[in-house]
């Protein structure tokens, strides 16, 4: 009988990249932070890792299952998003909390809007978002001292994180009449100290969530995602860049123009939240324009949220409202077809 | 000029080359078959109408099917024999194209008349555009346009910028390559004859920098032979050859969309177009043979072989030592934009650039996922189309969305489909979307 030969519409050559390579070099990049988190925090740290895995990927393959769709555990997605989950909560939580977060992360996170590729908005951020909104104590109690460090990376002070120390400060610094004078001086005090803090928050040893105190590992990982092109600059750098630019302008307690910029950009979630959770594809706009617009929004909800905001930190929640524009900024920012008329 | 600018367009991708197996190797000559097979169709435009009958003695070079209109060209016997079959036979496009099959007579025997002509550059340009379809010239880089109508640009459509497109920048094609190494002087004489046909002050030869030996020859050619030729080094990459694109990397002028290059005031030809230009006026000889690239993996011996028109690939395989055991696709063109064959019956036709065995392994394509909106497809587009989206509204059968996002600028490139993480068939979907929308559009007038 006569070869029969393959037929297909061109191309016929591929590049070597799928979602799984993505998904996994992710996780990898990720990978020098839980060790940071495990050597901050302690081996719980990694207990809630582990859970926060599990929980997402059986999540994952139950409800595969349940729907009858083919079963996607392996392409990596689940395990990235248990991973960020535990990356987004306090060391001091209780251990079914990471098991509960994965699992609402992936099941109305991600399946209700027909799995992966579907949903608007990052499943991690949203388990987290659920769990800020449920338990809030147990999600703000960053009292886990980390090793060889200070929780607020100041000396002088010990207890809550470096940006919850900075709105403590603001907040008294504002209303000095309503608090005892040595209320005021600690806070006076606490502010001239934070720029000391800047060392820590880029190893890590300061308080927060799991993943996010430390810039340097981050930043590792980062560097390694960005060579492999699984990661653009536009977010990062537009995020990261105007979360700068005005928390230098309208951050100091000086006026405008003098806030202190390191600070504002090594403190919190904004390192992971900017290279791995606002890039998540996904989640975000596929367009030139559209991804600068995303970074520069998620900047200024951020520094709105941390500046003015009930919250210390807002780099979750800035995210997650830009995954919701996202469809209309990629329909704003439609590239210029090849010879198609400038625009005005 | 601009030398410190890379010469490039925007978009693009960077596949693997894959030349090295014949970009050093001698054009050879494939002996003649004992049948040809000459579609009536080997062109973009209306099909040729045969004009010999079963039975009939035809000589090499003789038309045996004439052009039905302007856009059209007459196709010429390839061998001399008899007339076996006037019927469908499968085509590289397609099964089923109206076919002239020749049986070979063994001994080669030219039509008369195929000799140079004297002072052949002071021939009106009529003249000469009358040979170049005579001769039967379709654009060889695979695109198969005739020829004589891209010369012939109406007179409210000046043409300052002819380009000689030497880029080939589809994977494994060595055909040009070959061709400006071996037989860069053919080139030059055709491009004259163009610039004298088309009244271009400016003439630029555009070569990927990946083939350093072709620009050094040309550039030595250019000077010896005193012609005011500029030779441009293009950054490699795909689709650095691609009409549109070329143009804008040689000259910075986007041709607008649903445009051609006239409305930039430029006309692209291939190298391989410009020599058979100058065989069409030079020496009245019509096309009927071209250098084929036979390469990749699941071929014994990889070879750029000069051959004739109507060739079975089948034979033209057996010539290159057949195809190994783990063969499992078969595709006429390079990787990118070639076209997967089912039939080895089909013939070399005037576009056949390369014939590229890939293996089994090579051939199966992956399961296709959801898209996870990465947007490497819309990185690459080099048209600043948004691929993803037209793949999401074709699937869904938007085809009014489809249109609305372009889909009909589309180049079929592939860069899009070759980059996709979750390998979906995007060309194929922008394929059939671009013809619901032209199916759509015809109705609706």
């Amino acid at each position: 009988m006569e070869k029969k030969f393959f037929v297909s519409s061109s191309p016929h050559i591929y590049d070597q990249e799928s979602i799984p390579k993505i998904m996994y070099s992710v996780c990898l990049a990720l990978l020098p932070a839980a060790v940071g988190a495990v050597y901050f925090f302690g081996v719980r740290a990694l207990y809630i890792i582990i859970i926060g895995i599990v929980s997402a990927v059986v999540t994952e393959g139950v409800l595969c299952k349940l729907m009858k769709k083919p079963l996607t555990i392996n392409d990596g997605s689940a395990l990235l998003t248990g991973l960020l989950l535990a990356y987004n909560v306090s060391v001091q939580v209780p251990l079914w909390m990471p098991a509960v977060g994965s699992f609402f992360a992936i099941a109305v996170g991600k399946f209700v809007f027909g799995g992966l590729g579907y949903n608007p908005m990052n499943p991690a951020l949203l388990g987290r978002a659920f769990l800020l909104a449920s338990w809030p104590t147990h999600m703000r109690n960053f009292s886990g001292l980390p090793r060889n460090g200070s929780v607020s990376g100041i000396d002088v002070i010990t207890s809550p994180t470096p940006l919850e120390v900075l709105k403590t400060a603001k907040d008294v610094l504002q209303n000095q009449s309503q608090f005892p004078i040595e209320k005021v001086n600690e806070a006076k005090q606490a502010i001239l100290e934070l720029p000391n803090s800047i060392g820590h928050l880029f190893w890590g040893n300061v308080g927060g969530c799991l993943g996010e105190t430390s810039a340097f590992l981050l930043l590792i990982g980062a560097v390694f995602l960005m060579y492999k092109r699984y990661v653009g600059w536009k977010i990062p750098f537009s995020y990261i860049g105007t979360v700068a630019l005005l928390s230098w302008v309208f951050g100091g307690k000086d006026g405008l123009f003098s806030g202190y910029v390191l600070f504002h950009v090594f403190s919190g979630g904004l390192i992971l939240g900017a290279f791995y959770m606002a890039t998540d594809m996904v989640t975000t706009p596929v367009t030139f324009r559209g991804r600068i617009y995303f970074g520069i929004g998620c900047g200024i909800i951020t520094v709105l949220i941390r500046q003015i905001g009930g919250y210390p930190e807002g780099v979750s929640y800035s995210i997650l409202l830009m995954n919701l524009l996202t469809p209309m900024l990629d329909r704003w920012t439609k590239p210029r077809l090849f010879g198609g008329a400038k625009k005005k | 000029m601009g030398l410190l600018k890379s010469r490039t367009f925007s978009g693009g991708i960077h596949p693997p080359e894959s030349k090295h197996s014949t970009e050093k190797k001698a054009i050879e000559k494939c002996p003649l078959p004992s049948t040809v097979v000459i579609p009536v169709q080997q062109h973009i435009g209306a099909p040729a109408k045969p004009v010999v009958e079963k039975g009939d003695t035809v000589l090499a070079g003789q038309s045996i099917c004439e052009s039905t209109g302007f856009v059209s060209v007459p196709s010429h016997a390839s061998i001399s024999g008899t007339v076996k079959a006037i019927e469908k036979r499968p085509h590289p496009l397609g099964s089923g194209v109206l076919s002239v099959v020749i049986e070979s007579d063994g001994e080669d025997k030219w039509v008369p008349g195929i000799e140079y002509q004297d002072n052949y550059l002071e021939l009106d340009k009529k003249e000469m555009l009358s040979r170049i379809q005579a001769a039967g010239l379709a654009g060889m880089g695979g695109a198969t346009f005739p020829t004589h109508v891209k010369l012939s640009p109406p007179p409210d459509k000046p043409i300052n910028t002819f380009i000689l497109n030497g880029v080939e920048c589809e994977p494994f094609l060595t055909s040009d390559h070959r061709l400006m190494l071996e037989d860069p002087k053919k080139i030059l004489l055709g491009m004259q004859i163009i610039l004298k046909i088309l009244g271009a002050s400016r003439a630029v030869i555009g070569i990927e920098k990946n083939k350093p030996d072709a620009i050094v020859v040309m550039q030595r050619l250019v000077a010896e032979l005193k012609l005011p030729f500029e030779v441009f080094a293009l950054k490699v990459k795909y689709p650095q050859g691609a009409e549109k694109q070329l143009i804008k990397a040689v000259t910075g002028r986007s041709v607008p969309a649903g445009g051609l290059p006239m409305d930039v005031g430029c006309v692209v030809q291939n190298v391989g177009t410009a020599a058979a230009i100058y065989d069409a006026v030079a020496f009245k000889r019509p096309l009927v043979e071209r250098i084929v690239t036979v390469t990749g993996k699941g071929i014994h011996d990889t070879k750029n072989v000069l051959a004739r028109i109507g060739t079975p690939f089948s034979f033209l395989l057996e010539y290159c030592g057949s195809l190994n055991d783990t063969a499992g696709k078969i595709i006429m063109g390079g990787p990118m934009m070639g076209l997967a064959q089912s039939s080895l019956d089909a013939p070399v036709i005037k576009g056949t650039s390369g014939l590229l065995v890939l293996e089994e392994n090579q051939s199966k394509r992956f399961a296709e996922s959801v898209c996870i909106s990465c947007a490497r497809c819309i990185d690459v587009c080099p048209m600043g189309l948004m691929p993803k989206m037209l793949g999401a509204f074709v699937k869904n059968d938007h085809i009014d969305d489809a249109k609305k996002y372009n889909i009909l600028d589309c180049i079929e490139c592939g860069s899009c489909a070759y980059v996709c993480p979750a390998h979906i068939n995007l060309v194929h979907l922008i394929k059939y979307g671009k013809m619901q929308v032209v199916k759509k559009t015809k109705k609706a007038s």
